[in-house]
């Protein structure tokens, strides 16, 4: 498995002249320079709503979920309801504890999506392929029907529906969509960092034998049980913050029906057409997945004019993403992140014969 | 709760046996495709959805009604065939829970299409059976579920005689026993997977027309694949009399758990109580109840 080669040691990837002549942070750096920088300056305020907010929760989402199913091979069905569990939480600990600081609320958040992601995570000590996916639905149908259920989880309010609270960081308050976006960005960071760190260091390396093969694993002396538990509690911390972003720094109001499967669909989609196992690859699926609707309606009401309604965008969004699916599955097994590869070294060929 | 009315609890057993049933004709279709090609086929639903759609909107314009069947169960072949040579056989051999995700895909193509071409409205289907209660010695039965039922066991009968002696049966057994082994005899897998899909499509078909009948033909009918799933993990996915046993199963729990649980819980447990059940169930026996248990081999 080629893939498995280049997971376990990250600087062993074919590299061209062009990457081997700048260091490795380079990319990463570059990138986030022009995020933290230039989008701001440059950014509308309907890219920052539209765009660059849910990018970066959906991103976040992806990232945790890749973390469970890429590296540690375990599918999961249910990662909406884990964003569920972190909005909420956040919401209840920020409403709930007096003086208590945000990113204390966060973090608490991720440990109860943890904890809830921990205990559906228990039936992969037994279950395995399709049946483990199928138990993972238990966790989406539970936990939407108990944030609708008990009024407790969002203050009382009707039919679920909860507001963010005002954003206050380390005595600033966080306002407009720059502030937000400038707030998840930080956190999406953080957390993508600490993420790439974990990857590649001895626990990756257990999530993947874990993956290619559970009983070769367990004979090399990897303890499986513990490596699967601990996939599901981080994946699902990760996923647990996205849904804080989703909610705190995008939406600003959810109801528990917008962590429904079509979201878990949703985020295990960007997983796959961004690429099993790569950290970027989770970045690229978010960019496509939430792009693709936007350049479809223009495109759509562009090409067919009046005939093009809402409903027709809505089908036609169904069947062009499903056909991605299976086209990236049959084409790019890899995903986005080894399309980006490809480019890259094609690229540098290019620029070395000149 | 003052005493146990022993009446009434037969009553809700008795339908929730029925309309486990009606579960139990969505697995069958489910278990069709796993048997012979491993894949967990998620677009199941959306093949319901598809057939009962196309079903309706036939009889609308005036097509009489074993005309819009046989039209009907040709397109879902012509569907079969289309699917086995676009996805199914690009990806051969590969892992099965990429397959899983592109019938995934399958699924929003498959749903996304039957609402382009048919639109998104709510359409009644009649069967023309009257869905009566009658009285069996105090108990209520409904006329619809005994025929729902009655169908499934015609279905389930006809299957297990196709399984056991026709020819093409055979090479499907031969098939999902071992794919390597059905290939070295010359045994040609494209045309028995295109069958097979084919043979999914009418029990969608069927399905989908008894569910249409029920709760109307509109999208949500894609959504009985979610009734499915469960049923599938408890009786195993490879297994018919498992789909069956676990329809039932799931059926009548279901009904018994809303009715007396449900008022603990606060109502709407139903949303999830079958998942949780499967899971408990599969604590103890990993591959369901009548599924095979996997050998591994490092």
């Amino acid at each position: 498995m080629t893939a498995f080669a280049t997971d376990l040691i990250p600087g062993s990837r074919p590299e061209t002249r062009l990457s081997r002549s700048l260091p490795g942070w380079a990319l990463p750096v570059t990138t986030l320079a022009v995020a933290y920088l230039a989008v701001p300056l440059l950014a509308t305020n309907y890219l920052f709503e539209a765009i660059l907010l849910p990018f970066l929760a959906l991103s976040l989402a992806g990232v945790g979920l890749n973390i469970l199913t890429g590296y540690a091979g375990q599918v999961s069905l249910g990662s909406a309801a884990f964003m569920a569990v972190g909005a909420y939480a956040a919401y209840n600990f920020n409403l709930r504890v007096e003086g208590l600081p945000l990113i204390g609320s966060i973090v608490l958040a991720g440990l109860s999506a943890a904890a809830i992601g921990l205990a559906f995570g228990l039936p992969s000590l037994r279950l395995k392929g399709f049946y483990l996916a199928v138990s993972t639905l238990a966790a989406q149908f539970f936990v939407q029907w108990a944030l609708t259920k008990f009024s407790w989880f969002s203050n009382d309010s009707a039919s679920g529906v909860i507001d963010a609270p005002p954003l206050h960081v380390a005595g600033l308050t966080v306002e407009g969509p720059v502030g937000r976006y400038l707030f998840a960005l930080t956190v999406v960071t953080v957390l993508t960092f600490l993420s790439y760190r974990l990857v590649i260091s001895q626990t990756g390396r257990n999530f993947i034998a874990v993956r290619d093969n559970e009983t070769a694993a367990r004979i090399i002396g990897v303890p499986v049980l513990k490596t699967k538990l601990l996939a599901f509690a981080v994946s699902s911390f990760i996923i647990g913050v996205a849904g804080v972003l989703w909610a705190f720094a995008y939406l600003r109001t959810v109801e528990p029906a917008g962590f429904n499967l079509d979201r878990s669909f949703q985020i295990l989609f960007i997983v796959i057409i961004g690429g099993l196992a790569t950290i970027r690859g989770a970045f690229f699926g978010a960019a496509l997945i939430v792009a693709f609707p936007l350049v479809l309606s223009r495109f759509g009401s562009f090409v067919l004019g009046d005939v093009f309604d809402s409903g027709v965008l809505d089908m036609s969004q169904r069947i062009v993403l499903g056909a991605l699916i299976i086209l990236f599955l049959v084409l790019e097994p890899d995903g986005l992140a080894a399309l980006a590869d490809r480019l890259r070294r094609r690229i540098g060929t290019v620029l070395r014969r000149r | 709760m003052e005493g146990f009315d022993g009446l009434f609890f037969l009553e809700v057993l008795v339908g929730g046996l029925l309309s486990g049933v009606m579960y139990s004709l969505v697995a069958i279709g489910f278990v069709l495709i796993y048997k012979t090609s491993g894949v967990l086929n998620f677009a199941q639903g959306a093949m319901l959805l598809f057939a009962a759609l196309t079903f309706v909107s036939l009889t609308e314009r005036g097509i009489s009604f074993p005309l819009a069947f046989a039209i009907t169960f040709a397109i879902m072949v012509v569907l079969g065939i289309t699917i086995e040579r676009t996805v199914l056989r690009p990806l051969t051999n590969r892992p099965p829970i990429t397959l899983f995700m592109a019938t995934l895909g399958l699924s929003y193509v498959i749903e996304g299409a039957a609402q382009l071409i048919w639109g998104t409205q709510v359409h009644g289907l009649d069967l023309g059976i009257e869905d009566v209660p009658f009285d069996v010695s105090g108990v209520f039965i409904s006329q619809f579920d005994l025929f729902a039922a009655a169908v499934a066991a015609t279905l389930v009968a006809v299957l297990s005689v196709f399984f056991r002696y026709t020819r093409i049966g055979l090479g499907f057994r031969a098939v999902a026993d071992d794919p390597f082994a059905a290939l070295a005899v010359g045994l040609r897998l494209p045309v028995i997977w295109a069958t097979v899909w084919a043979a999914a499509g009418l029990v969608a078909l069927v399905a989908g027309l008894l569910w249409g009948a029920r709760v109307g033909v509109q999208f949500s009918l894609s959504l009985v694949v979610l009734k499915a799933l469960p049923v599938l993990v408890l009786g195993g996915f490879d297994s018919i009399p498992g789909a069956i046993v676990g329809g039932l199963l799931i059926g009548a729990a279901e009904k018994l758990a809303e009715v007396y649980l449900g008022d603990y819980f606060g109502g709407g447990i139903e949303s999830w109580f079958a998942y949780v059940l499967a899971l408990v169930v599969l604590l103890v026996r990993p591959a369901g109840l009548f599924g095979q248990k996997r050998v591994e081999r490092v």
